[in-house]
């Protein structure tokens, strides 16, 4: 969904003359002895949707606070456009945030709640109902103008606290787990909403988000977050298909992980030994690891190839099992299958033939899988 | 759940019910509440007239017996007013209203200066409670959890000592020779002692002194509600902290400031022992006269005519107390 999008966006951080919007440099929070935030430095780019992606827990939340000015750093920079902003108090910095809450003034209309970021500028009364107006209408709110917040719905209230964030024209919009108190249907409408309001106004987002989902949709970069850290930073895709480590590869989407060997390591292609597997993985990429290094292979269920026949030849890449589990979801059935060693592999298909009864694998059944050698990745931490 | 749980653990409950089931199939029960039922009485209006009986008992009944003494003559004797109502003759029944009294107060600059002078000891108390509760009341809401508890229980802790014995213990802290002149002249800081006690500062220091606690309390309700990302979204929108108070603090725990002031101010209106005890004759308040109408001059009708008057005036600001409650109840869910 996202990368068809992303073919027609410039890639400003593939561009290494290209200057950083939010330069976030060596940041690190300390609440007493516990470290939230740890070392991290992160160049966001004019334009995009930065999505910080981790559990609870895992620092996204004050890393977005220290950006909106309302933690200050133990030590480290934040600069925006060229401006050092560390230590500027929330109230002078062109950043606005839209909260979880989302924080709506219980005592003031939804007019006035959207005027009130205009009221502090002291524009003309004329300029500020224009404005508000205006963003009102982005968010589909102007008939429920005069509303107090407590007469809104959850999706209403969300659309209303995204128009008094915006409606400052900030440098760089910060949301916090903005799709989190809405219902799964709406949460999806609203993923691209959002993503058409960032393209109509070219605003700066940074999401922080627990949902990978809503990440991947969203975001023209993840950055992905765990203990204080920043353990990956790159395009949905990316992130997804050459995951750098195992924390990523599991924590985003589903993954089998492998434990095994390097037994075969050429610049192009590499064998890994695994005992989990029972079988040889050939992988189509290099690993930068010594020979006989215990690495990880991760393989994800939709790549695997679930076969009642033995795959012809010899070779690589195939391993036979036992059907333990099937869930069938519709659009996709999920295979556990049990492999020769106990170990359980997690296999997804997609139902492309509208199924009837007979002939669909059953429970107990041997069964095959192969796969092809681009799809495993292999990580050494 | 089985048997024997129900006679071990939850044996009274269960008795009650076995017992108001065997009450129920009883013949006069059912006649008695079938008969309540149909004059619109069920248990609901069973158990909120106790609270209208006990108002109408002690505050209505008294309410009129004084309003029939404020309206009728002074005379000597005991009671020291004539009834309202006298045979004529066998046939004529008289009925005096006498509304003088109340046009005395109006005519008496003694009355009115000390209505006047209540309500304004009454008015800048609450404001300088008000002054002194809020940040009491915001440090209180905003330090540590495990804090919060000890620091409510400093503020009620005066209130295991009788009202009137705090009272006492400050005319010896304020008098000519008390702990405060005394420190002052020993240290050599004041030769003269400073007249403190029977002035308006001692009312005020009084009330002040004796009220805060009301005023805190409700307030600490109120801002320890507050969502303080509120705050930080006016904060993020641009507004300066001092702006952001008032703005957004204030008028989201106006119904704490409400309900303090009022609690504040309607018992200060007809305080009588603090200007009793700690003012001078300058500080002539309401409560004072009363005192003095009903035991110096003995005339219970123009007590009971100050009475009545001083909750007129006391009805208004309760008035909006209930409206602004009212509206708050309806705002926020």
């Amino acid at each position: 969904m996202a990368n068809a999008r992303q073919d027609h966006r410039s890639e400003p951080w593939k561009d290494p003359g290209a200057t950083p919007y939010v330069r976030i440099d060596k940041i690190t929070k300390k609440f007493g002895d516990f470290v939230a935030v740890d070392d991290v430095t992160l160049n966001i780019y004019r334009g995009e949707i930065f999505c910080l992606l981790g559990g609870s827990g895992c620092g996204k939340t004050t890393l977005l606070r220290m950006m909106a000015g309302f933690e200050a750093p133990t030590s480290g920079s934040i600069s925006l456009d060229g401006v050092d902003v560390t230590a500027m108090p929330p109230y002078e910095r062109p950043v606005n945030m839209m909260f979880q809450s989302y924080a709506l003034f219980p005592h003031m209309t939804v007019q006035k709640n959207v005027a009130f970021g205009l009221h502090q500028d002291k524009l003309p009364k004329s300029e500020i109902d224009a404005r508000v107006a205006e963003m009102l209408k982005l968010v589909r709110m102007e008939q429920f103008a005069s509303r107090a917040p407590h007469q809104l719905s959850g999706g209403q209230r969300q659309r209303v606290a995204l128009a008094r964030s915006l409606v400052k024209r900030p440098k760089l919009l910060l949301l916090d787990e903005p799709l989190a108190a809405l219902d799964k249907k709406l949460r999806e409408h609203t993923q691209f909403e959002l993503i058409n309001i960032q393209e109509t106004l070219g605003v700066t987002f940074v999401v922080v988000t627990h949902d990978q989902e809503e990440a991947m949709t969203l975001a023209s970069r993840i950055g992905v977050m765990n203990h204080g850290e920043i353990v990956q930073v790159g395009t949905p895709t990316d992130i997804y298909e050459y995951p750098g480590s195992r924390f990523v590869a599991d924590f985003i989407g589903s993954v089998n992980m492998f434990e095994g060997r390097l037994i075969e390591d050429e610049p192009d292609y590499v064998r890994v030994e695994s005992e989990d597997l029972g079988g040889v993985f050939h992988v189509g990429h290099g690993v930068s690891a010594a020979p006989n290094a215990t690495v990880w292979v991760a393989l994800r269920p939709e790549k695997i190839h679930i076969l009642r026949d033995r795959p012809e030849g010899e070779g690589d890449n195939r391993v036979a099992g036992v059907v333990s589990e099937i869930a069938y979801l519709g659009d996709q059935s999920i295979y556990l299958v049990r492999l020769a060693g106990g170990r359980q592999v997690r296999v997804t298909q997609p139902n492309i033939l509208r199924q009837s009864g007979g002939g669909r694998i059953s429970w107990d059944e041997q069964v095959w899988l192969t796969w092809d050698s681009s799809s495993p990745v292999v990580v050494t931490q | 759940m089985s048997r024997n749980a129900r006679a071990v653990g939850d044996s009274s409950p269960f008795v009650l019910a076995e017992l108001m089931a065997w009450i129920k199939a009883l013949g006069p029960y059912r006649w008695a509440s079938n008969r309540l039922r149909s004059r619109g009485m069920t248990g609901r209006t069973a158990v909120i007239s106790v609270p209208y009986l006990w108002l109408s008992l002690f505050f209505l009944v008294p309410f009129l017996i004084v309003f029939k003494i404020s309206v009728s003559d002074i005379r000597l004797g005991m009671p020291p007013y004539d009834p309202l109502i006298t045979w004529a003759s066998a046939q004529v029944m008289e009925l005096k209203v006498n509304l003088g009294n109340y046009a005395f107060l109006w005519e008496d600059a003694l009355y009115r200066n000390a209505y006047a002078n209540s309500i304004l000891t009454a008015g800048i108390s609450t404001i300088l409670c008000l002054l002194i509760g809020y940040p009491m009341a915001y440090g209180i809401a905003r330090s540590k959890p495990s804090w919060r508890n000890l620091l409510l229980l400093l503020v009620m802790l005066p209130f295991w000592t009788s009202f009137l014995l705090r009272v006492y213990a400050w005319i010896g802290i304020l008098k000519n020779n008390g702990l405060i002149n005394n420190l002052l002249m020993s240290m050599g800081v004041i030769d003269e002692p400073i007249v403190m006690l029977q002035t308006n500062f001692a009312v005020y220091l009084g009330i002040v002194y004796s009220y805060l606690p009301f005023m805190v309390l409700p307030l600490y309700t109120a801002i320890e509600k507050l969502d303080l990302t509120l705050l930080e979204a006016a904060a993020d929108l641009g507004c300066r902290p001092v702006k952001a108070f008032f703005k957004i603090t204030a008028p989201l725990t106006k119904g704490g400031i409400v309900a303090g002031s009022m609690l504040v101010f309607i018992p200060a209106v007809g305080e009588f022992v603090i200007p009793a005890l700690l003012g001078g004759p300058g500080s002539l308040m309401i409560g004072r006269v009363l005192w003095e109408e009903f035991f110096n001059n003995r005339s219970w009708p123009i007590a009971s005519a100050v009475a009545i008057a001083m909750l007129v005036v006391l009805v208004f600001p309760i008035w909006i107390l209930q409206r602004v409650q009212g509206r708050e109840m309806g705002a926020h869910r």
